[in-house]
């Protein structure tokens, strides 16, 4: 589904992603740990199509298509979903608006008929209900005076909604409340299906115990520089990344 | 408001964007720029005392209305044109102006439409506002007003039932003169201002309403505007009086063809509140704007001003300015009723080579007044915004509030926005409170909308319906929807 070749990002003049590899089949949830600054954030906004982001190297395909060719709109269309690690404020925009406004784009670029008022009213219900949050999410304006945690989850209902073939969660779990947490990654886990894929990009080990993932990798300044189980990412919260980046200073 | 240029308190800010490059875009079809092909009774261009006699003649005016009409004038042209608003346009030649222009064929009594030239009717159907009887709309009586004249004001008779007057300017001062006699110039005198004097010398038509004691009008009303004439200045006045307890929404549009000359529209508009009365004042403009060279468009220079005379009254204006190549214009309230509420609720937007100044005017005389003003301007392409407002707590305005909000919106870095407000308490229990903000449209906004499938020109549109949602929720829905259309089209082709 999902393919990333030698991937070399630069921000300002600054590389900061230096030659990533990772793929991604259906089905797949990939968990991205890493220490601070490592790159987690900009490996997602790039493969979101963020322009204020230089890719100097490599290829990325996405569903057999050229990701770094197409502009951030097209590959949300495509199903490309990033739950930011700082989600936006809109003021004004209702929730239920914005949310109708996306969702009939790319049902719209992908041949389905747009999903009148009505229709995805009741959509947006089932979706709320599904990742458990209040149905006052809807018409409240986009992300405008949530609290940390409910612009967290406000981006699960997103995801929710939007249905998408990968899923790039960054840090979706910091801020969260252990109830909510829970919450969210049960949410998460009711998105799993053959056809969907998350990468999941998390610091806490618990997380992980929720969203069980197939594959763990650590990316540190700039590369991925170990990959493995489930099992890693325990470790690493035993041991934490010093091992690494000496081992990585030898290779 | 010509004084406020010698007011203190100047804040002024220019804020330059400087992010993004905006690309040269063709320019966007204005959907109302033709003209209509009619047969036209015109004056000669200029202007002196024989052309506002012939005017007042070619109305049938009663004496009193001519005099009033040459004081005017002549107080006029002891007046200097203003050149304090934070506007630039060359020398406007008064004499190269036609001040009068009408339809030949129109109707000569009021309400039959069998005179009326096809073309006009076919005009105010492609506007979206049908006259005949049977094609009209329901919810809403309109006073249609081509050039100089009044073409027909639909529902009079539903109206008439309630009491309620609702007809063109010059059928008021024929049926209704004790009214105009008393109001007409009683919140905007001629000596208010200069265009509020040339609009006092030589205004044509307009329109007139008056809702009686206690009576809640039954559907908005509602005056449309077109210019079509060229050459051709529109001088417009307009009339509401809400008698004690009565309540009246009233709204008004406006649109002109596509001219490459400037042209003039100078129009005066006073409200009037009695005791516990109550207007809603809505204003959808959309008058040309000029292409994105700065050729043509209209120079909407008006006054408008509102009193809230009794205990209690409550006058509203919302403004949605899209068009025009330069707006002048500051609605404002006299608070001079005890407990009486003013509000002003505006966007504005320039884009291309627009220029807006405008803004409100405040002025608290009656105790406990309050007043509150919400300011959206958007500045796009090279279009260039200032809002200017007065707050004015006079020493009797005991315990009065104002509560100003000021938002501006910058997309791309050659526009420019600046916030001029003027505040001026004399009074010690009063409290007076402005925020204001000026912000370029966040990239990091567009990008959150695109990634969720949303195109470009959607994500800015829909940003800048979020950033004037508080002032839409003030207009009746098809305004609104309106007005969140208007704004969308002038946007498009403003992305990089
Ligand atoms: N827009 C930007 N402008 C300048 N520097 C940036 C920008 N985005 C990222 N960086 C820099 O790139 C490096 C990697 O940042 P990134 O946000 O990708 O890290 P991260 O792994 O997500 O960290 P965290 O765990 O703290 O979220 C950091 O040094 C950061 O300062
Ligand atoms: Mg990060």
């Amino acid at each position: 589904m999902l393919e990333i070749r030698n991937l070399h990002a630069e921000v300002e003049g600054n590389e900061i992603l230096k030659g990533v590899d990772l793929t991604v089949r259906a089905g797949e949830v990939h968990a991205v740990m890493g220490p601070n600054g490592s790159g987690k954030s900009t490996l997602s906004q790039v493969l979101a199509g963020n322009e204020q982001y230089e890719v100097t190297e490599g290829q990325v395909r996405f569903l057999g298509r050229d990701l770094l060719e197409l502009p951030a709109e097209e590959r949300a269309r495509l199903g490309l979903f990033l739950a930011f690690q700082y989600p936006v404020e809109i003021p004004g925009i209702t929730n239920s608006y914005f949310l109708q406004a996306a969702l009939n784009e790319i049902r719209k670029s992908n041949g389905l008929e747009e999903l009148d008022a009505v229709d995805f009213r009741k959509l947006l219900e089932e979706k709320m209900d599904l990742v458990a949050v209040d149905h006052s999410f809807a018409e409240r304006p986009v992300n405008d005076g949530f609290s940390g945690g409910e612009k967290k989850r406000n981006e699960i209902l997103q995801l929710a909604v939007l249905e998408p073939r990968l899923a790039i969660l960054d840090e979706t779990d910091s801020g969260l409340d252990i109830d909510a947490l829970r919450i969210v990654a049960e949410g998460v886990n009711r998105l799993r299906t053959s056809e969907r894929a998350f990468i999941v990009v998390t610091h806490y080990q618990r997380l992980l115990e929720y969203i069980v993932p197939d594959y763990v990798h650590v990316l540190y300044k700039g590369s991925i520089v170990k990959s493995g189980g489930k099992e890693l990412a325990r470790e690493l919260e035993a041991r934490g990344y010093d091992w690494l980046k000496e081992k990585s200073a030898v290779s | 408001m010509a004084d406020l240029k010698d007011q203190t308190g100047y804040i002024g800010s220019r804020v330059e964007q400087s992010t993004r490059e905006l690309a040269e875009l063709t320019d966007r079809e204005y959907k109302y720029g033709w003209v209509t092909p009619v047969e036209q009774d015109t004056v000669e261009p200029g202007l002196n005392e024989d052309v506002i006699r012939l005017i007042s003649a070619k109305k049938e005016e009663p004496s009193w209305l001519l005099d009033w009409r040459l004081k005017a004038y002549r107080h006029w042209l002891t007046m200097t044109e203003p050149r304090w608003a934070n506007v630039t346009y060359p020398p406007i030649d008064y004499q190269a102006q036609r001040y009068y222009a009408a339809p030949k064929k129109r109707p000569q009594k009021p309400g039959s439409l069998e005179e009326v030239d096809k073309e006009l009717l076919k005009t105010f159907e492609k506007l979206g506002i049908p006259l005949e009887e049977q094609k009209r709309l329901a919810g809403v009586a309109v006073d249609a007003v081509f050039d100089s004249v009044s073409v027909a004001t639909t529902h009079q008779d539903i109206l008439a039932r309630k009491g309620i007057i609702f007809c063109s300017f010059s059928e008021a001062v024929k049926k209704h003169p004790d009214l105009v006699k008393e109001f007409l110039g009683s919140v905007v005198p001629y000596t208010d201002n200069f265009f509020a004097a040339l609009n006092s010398a030589v205004f044509s038509d307009g329109s007139f309403c008056y809702i009686p004691k206690g009576v809640k009008c039954p559907m908005d009303l509602s005056t449309y505007f077109r210019i079509n004439a060229a050459e051709t200045g529109q001088f417009e006045r307009t009339l509401i009086i809400a008698d004690e307890g009565a309540q009246v929404n009233y709204l008004e549009g406006c649109t002109a063809p596509i001219r490459d000359e400037n042209q003039l529209h100078a129009a005066v508009v006073e409200l009037i509140a009695l005791e516990g009365a109550r207007i809603n004042y809505a204003t959808v403009q959309n008058w040309y704007s000029g292409d994105q060279f700065g050729r043509g468009g209209i120079y909407n220079f008006v006054t408008k001003r509102g009193i809230c005379k009794g205990a209690g009254s409550h006058i509203s204006w919302t403004q949605v300015e899209t068009g025009s190549a330069i707006t002048w214009k500051y609605p404002g309230c006299i608070l001079q009723g005890d407990d009486s509420v003013g509000e002003f609720y505006s966007v504005a937007l320039s884009t291309k080579r627009q220029q807006a100044d405008t803004g409100t005017k405040m002025i608290h005389l009656g105790k406990n007044t309050r007043s509150t003003i919400i300011s959206k301007t958007i500045s796009a392409r090279e279009g260039n915004n200032s809002y200017r407002g007065l707050v004015q707590i006079m020493p009797k305005a005991s315990n009065s509030r104002n509560y100003t909000q000021c938002d501006s919106l910058l997309i791309g870095n050659k526009c420019g926005a600046h916030t001029f407000p003027y505040i001026d308490v004399r009074n010690m229990t009063s409290r007076v409170e402005h925020e204001a903000s000026t912000s370029k449209i966040s990239e990091e906004q567009l990008f959150y909308c695109k990634q969720r499938g949303i195109g470009p020109e959607d994500a800015i549109s829909l940003v800048v319906n979020g950033f004037c949602k508080e002032v839409f929720e003030h207009l009746p829905m098809e305004f609104a929807v309106e007005a969140s259309r208007l704004l969308n089209v002038s946007l498009e082709g403003s992305v990089g």
